[in-house]
This record gives structure tokens, C-alpha cells and sequence, in this order.
């Protein structure tokens, strides 16, 4: 089936709309069912089975919760700004999708009688990696435009605190990054995943993140921030309001933004694993494989990959409790962006020194936090916690009746 | 009288250089919760399993006795209307068919929505009449559904006739830990 359509359209192309028509299904049914696995870790956390009610295991669990949307009331607050109301939703979910475009999925096909290999991915850009950080940034209109037109200041405020977060997140994401891409020379993303192919004394795959685990650790907690997901959605912070952007959203709209929210992760995920984690490489197998079921078997590596990822999400979503919005701002300002910024300066000097990708690259990311964590014990720059600047805490609070 | 010294301050816990750095301590916290994923469960499958009572004198929902010769065994006195603090019971006393009492009730009807299931009513009735069962899952879908009438009340106690609910249970049995009395 695919190979007749590859050899009607014998271009790139056909293969691409094939493609298209097999990841876009492919990628909602995971969206689907991570909201399904969101539920099962949260209560496997806790002790508790999840869902287990709807099919065997819970798993029509997603089905169930789709009509359940379709079916309810779909309700608009009085004075909200119609267009933007409908249109946000859209917004949020339909550039969350744009990024799937550029991700290498499984390498390079090389079917029988072809000249050219066919690249399993969408689109190759020249400038891949530009076009996914870009339509990441653009993901907080959706949210940012929920909060303008509900007419509601919980959801106002939350659209405030998600378009200040995303402004101060970009800045370290995008520092980390120009770490890869300085070090490895490229912006398409299927060569820097190539890159990571080779191995080191013939098994340690070279992939980035053991030359670069600092720059990951800091992409990882702005993906985390990007996308929304606690500790830092802030904007939708239930305890102080109410339910932050989507508040005044129900039925399918308010359903679009979580499905929005988990392409974000898969996107943001397969990015990272672009970028750190060797892409579709399988470890262990040194070159690129280009049969059917090598590409099948880079697939599933992807796919595999990308799922711990997003059980990452959930294990850390699940376990650590929400910032503060100063100690957000903080971390980013006071935190990752010094020391990422240490991190690009440190590759500008390896690449001075022609050493790009090598174990300098380690040294320099290691010694960049060494100073960090000197830097801060020792003059006690207060990141986090209790700031130099506030009064001393004095906990004596008379006792009614008492003689203090 | 409060003395200076006797008050004990205390402020946030000072966090060193790596803990301002967060790592360790999200690391043990992940680790943490990774240790509860492979716990086993406490849920329990409500329909299919039950969990044992934790307390034996747990008062759910009524039944009206009937003594040794199947009549209903209220006499109608309305010491338990009179005792309810929710006012929830209603009954219309008629004279008795029978020689050994004058009354009985040709209406006793409690709401079982409005009743706060304290356990005066089972206090008060002086015959042992009125007394509240550990059933618990009663359920219905109307709000007159949930009025009970006598003959469902005494239709309670021909299915729990065999457990005789424990009024004044020694405390020392009382146990919170979820583990069931004997
Ligand atoms: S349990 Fe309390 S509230 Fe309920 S009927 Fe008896 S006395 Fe009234
Ligand atoms: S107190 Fe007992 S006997 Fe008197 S009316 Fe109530 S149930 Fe009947």
C-alpha cells in the first residue's frame, strides 16, 4: 500500500501525505490516551487502580470522556468576546499540532527501485529546529487569548501569569538549545539526531545529553514550563483561580485546550528526544537503518522514547507541589538563565578551540554548575526561599492573654 | 502564665546551597512517589468488594421491630418524634386491635433525608421498637422514595432480624484504624 503509493507519486511528496495521514491519527489517539495514562500514574501514585470502569482495564476510558464532551451543554458567559472565546480553543490546540510537521519520525525509508531515500518525516525544514521553537512560543495565544475574552478576572489573570512565564521561559529554552545547535552545527533536526548516531568505544551511542546533561536538565524544566504542566501551571492554578484561563470553558472547548496541552507534550517530548536522545536511533545499532522494518523498529524506538517522556511529565506533575509565582520568576531569571547562558558561553569557547562534541563538552557543563553551586553557598544568593531583602522572621505572635 | 522562655519559634527550615538548588530534594521526592507506584493498592472495589464495618454501633438506616407474635412492637407513645432533633418522624397512632396495648401506629413514616442518624429516636423508645440497623447503601430516586412508611420500616427488620444492632457498644472496642472488631 505504501509502496504503490510512493511509486505513483515517486517523490518525497506522496510520501509525506502518507505519512501526514498515518501520525496525525496517530498522535490524537496517544493525546487520547495519555489523558487515559495521566489518570492511571496520578492514581498509581497514590495508591489507587484509575480508571477501571469503561472496558477491560478502563481503557475506553478516552472514548467514554469524548462523548461525554460532545455531548454537554456548550455554554458562553455573557460578555465574552465571541470570536476570541471560539477561536482560543482552535488556537491552542491547532499550533500545538504544527510542530508534529518537522519531527524526524523514524529516519530514512529506501524502498526497492528508488533512487533517493525517502525521510520518514513530514517536512524537512532547513530550519527545523527554529520552526518548532517557534511554534512552541506561539502556543500561549491560546491561552493568553482564554484569559482576554472570557470576561472573567480569574481567567484574565491566568492568561497574565501564562504570557509572563512563557516571555521568561523562552529565554533559557532557547539558550539551551543554541547549546545543541552550536555544538553540533546543524538546525535540521534529522541531521543533529544522525549526529547522535555514532558510537562511542563501539556501544555508547553519542548521544547529546551525556555531553550535555546540564543544558537538557534546563530544556526539560522550560518544556515542563512551556507546556503548562506542573509544578509550573500557574495559569490554571486551581487554588487561587478557580481553574486560571479556562475557567469560564466547558464541553468541548475546554477539552480542546487538554488535547492542545498533551500534543504540546508529545511535540515538546520528541523535540528533547531529537535533541538529547539520539532521535530514532536505537541504541545499539550503529547505522541508520533503512529497510521497512528497520524503519518500523526506529519508529517504535521513537515512539518508545517519547512515552517515557511523557510518563516523566505525569511522575514529576504528580509529585512535586506547584511555585509560587515569584519563585517562578526567580528560578528562570535568577537561575536558568545564568547558568545557561554560562552554558552557551562555555560551547562558544569549545567551539573556539575546535573541541565541539567531545568530553570537554562535559567538563565545561559540570564546571559550570560547580561554580553555580559554589556561587550560591557561598555568597547565599538566595534563588529560592526566603529572599535577603525581606525582614527577619519573627514567629513571637502574642498569645491572647498572654505576658509577651 | 505564658513566660517568654516557654515559647518555642519557629521559622522555615534554612535551606543549604544544594538544596537551593532543588535537585535533591525533587530526586527523593520522585523517588518517593516511584516507591508508591509498585505499592499495593488501598482501593476498595465498592459493588463487587465491601470493607468490614469499622465500628459495630455504626447507625444507618431504621427498622421497626415486631415482637415475638409479628406485630409491629411500637405502642405509639411518640417519645422518639418527640426526641428527634430533625423532626423526621411522623406517626398516626389508632387504637389497638390487640388487648395488651391501646395503641399502635396506623402511620409511622421517617425521613430518611432529613434525618441526621443520630440514634435519639432508638434512645428514647421505651419498648425497643425503633432501632437503627448499619445498613448504610440505602439509596432511591425520588425524595418521596426516601420517606420510609412502616411497612417498608418493618420490612428492614425482616431482613436484618438476625443482627441485633449494638446500642451502647463499650467504647473500648471503638477502633480507628480501619481494622475490624472482632
Ligand atoms: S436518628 Fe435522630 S434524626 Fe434520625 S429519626 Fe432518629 S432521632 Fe430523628
Ligand atoms: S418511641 Fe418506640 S414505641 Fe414510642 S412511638 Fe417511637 S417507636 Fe413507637
Amino acid at each position: 500500500m505504501v509502496d504503490w503509493l510512493v511509486i505513483q507519486f515517486h517523490t518525497q511528496l506522496g510520501f509525506s501525505i502518507v505519512l501526514l495521514l498515518v501520525v496525525i491519527p496517530a498522535v490524537l489517539t496517544g493525546v487520547g490516551y495519555s489523558t487515559y495514562f495521566e489518570r492511571k500514574v496520578s492514581a498509581w501514585l497514590q495508591d489507587r487502580h484509575g480508571p477501571n470502569r469503561a472496558g477491560p482495564l478502563g481503557l475506553l476510558q478516552p472514548v467514554a470522556d469524548g462523548v461525554k464532551f460532545l455531548l454537554k451543554e456548550d455554554f458562553m458567559p455573557a460578555g465574552a468576546d465571541r470570536p476570541l472565546y471560539i477561536l482560543a480553543p482552535m488556537l491552542s490546540m491547532g499550533i500545538a499540532m504544527l510542530g508534529l510537521a518537522v519531527i524526524p519520525w523514524g529516519g530514512s525509508y529506501q524502498p526497492a527501485g528508488l533512487a533517493e531515500p525517502l525521510q520518514v518525516q513530514v517536512a524537512g525544514l532547513d530550519i527545523g529546529l527554529l520552526y518548532l521553537l517557534a511554534v512552541g512560543a506561539l502556543g500561549v495565544y491560546g491561552v493568553v487569548l482564554a484569559g482576554w475574552s472570557s470576561n472573567n478576572k480569574y481567567a484574565f489573570y491566568g492568561g497574565l501569569r501564562a504570557a509572563a512565564q512563557m516571555v521568561s521561559y523562552e529565554i533559557p529554552l532557547g539558550l539551551s538549545i543554541l547549546v545543541i545547535v552550536l555544538a553540533s552545527g546543524q538546525l535540521r533536526l534529522e541531521n543533529i539526531v544522525e549526529q547522535q548516531t555514532a558510537l562511542w568505544w563501539g556501544f555508547l551511542p553519542q548521544w547529546n545529553i551525556f555531553l550535555h546533561p546540564v543544558s537538557f536538565i534546563i530544556m526539560f524544566t522550560c518544556v515542563l514550563a512551556e507546556t503548562n504542566r506542573a509544578p509550573f501551571d500557574l495559569a490554571e492554578c486551581e487554588q487561587e483561580l478557580v481553574g486560571g484561563f479556562h475557567t469560564e470553558y466547558n464541553a468541548m472547548k475546554w477539552a480542546m485546550f487538554f488535547l492542545g496541552e498533551y500534543t504540546h507534550m508529545i511535540v515538546g517530548s520528541a523535540f528533547m528526544v531529537c535533541l538529547f536522545f539520539g532521535g530514532w536511533h536505537v541504541p545499539g545499532l550503529a547505522a541508520e537503518q533503512t529497510t521497512l522494518w528497520g524503519v518500523l523498529l526506529q519508529l517504535a524506538v521513537m515512539g518508545a522514547k517519547i512515552s517515557i517522556f511523557i510518563f516523566v511529565f505525569m511522575w514529576i506533575r504528580w509529585t512535586l507541589p506547584r511555585f509560587r509565582f515569584d519563585q517562578l520568576m526567580r528560578l528562570c531569571w535568577k537561575g536558568l538563565l545564568p547558568v545557561s547562558l554560562a552554558l552557551a558561553l562555555v560551547v562558544v569557547v569549545e567551539l573556539f578551540f575546535n573541541v565541539p562534541r567531545s568530553y570537554w563538552s562535559l567538563i565545561g557543563e559540570v564546571g559550570v554548575v560547580a561554580v553555580a553551586l559554589v556561587a550560591v553557598s557561598l555568597f547565599r544568593i538566595p534563588v529560592t526561599g526566603r529572599q535577603w531583602y525581606l525582614p527577619d522572621l519573627d514567629n513571637r505572635t502574642p498569645l491572647r492573654g498572654g505576658s509577651v | 502564665m505564658i513566660k517568654p522562655e516557654d515559647i518555642i519559634r519557629i521559622g522555615p527550615p534554612q535551606l543549604d546551597g544544594v538544596g537551593r538548588m532543588y535537585f535533591g530534594e525533587i530526586a527523593r521526592g520522585l523517588g518517593i512517589t516511584l516507591g508508591h507506584l509498585f505499592k499495593k493498592k488501598k482501593t476498595v472495589q465498592y459493588p463487587e468488594e465491601e470493607r468490614p464495618l469499622r465500628v459495630q454501633n455504626y447507625r444507618g438506616v431504621h427498622r421497626l421491630n415486631r415482637d415475638p407474635d409479628e406485630r409491629v412492637a411500637c405502642v405509639s407513645c411518640f417519645m422518639c418524634s418527640t426526641a428527634c432533633p430533625a423532626h423526621c418522624i411522623h406517626i398516626e397512632a389508632g387504637e389497638s386491635p390487640w388487648p395488651d396495648r391501646e395503641k399502635y401506629p396506623v402511620k409511622f413514616e421517617i425521613d430518611e433525608l432529613r434525618c441526621i442518624y443520630c440514634g435519639m429516636c432508638e434512645e428514647a423508645c421505651p419498648v425497643d421498637a425503633i432501632e437503627l440497623t448499619t445498613e448504610f447503601d440505602i439509596v432511591g430516586l425520588t425524595r418521596e422514595e426516601m420517606v420510609f412508611d412502616k411497612e417498608k420500616l418493618l420490612e428492614v427488620y425482616d431482613q436484618t432480624k438476625q443482627v441485633k444492632p449494638r446500642k451502647n457498644p463499650k467504647i473500648t472496642g471503638y477502633s480507628y484504624t480501619g481494622k475490624p472488631q472482632q
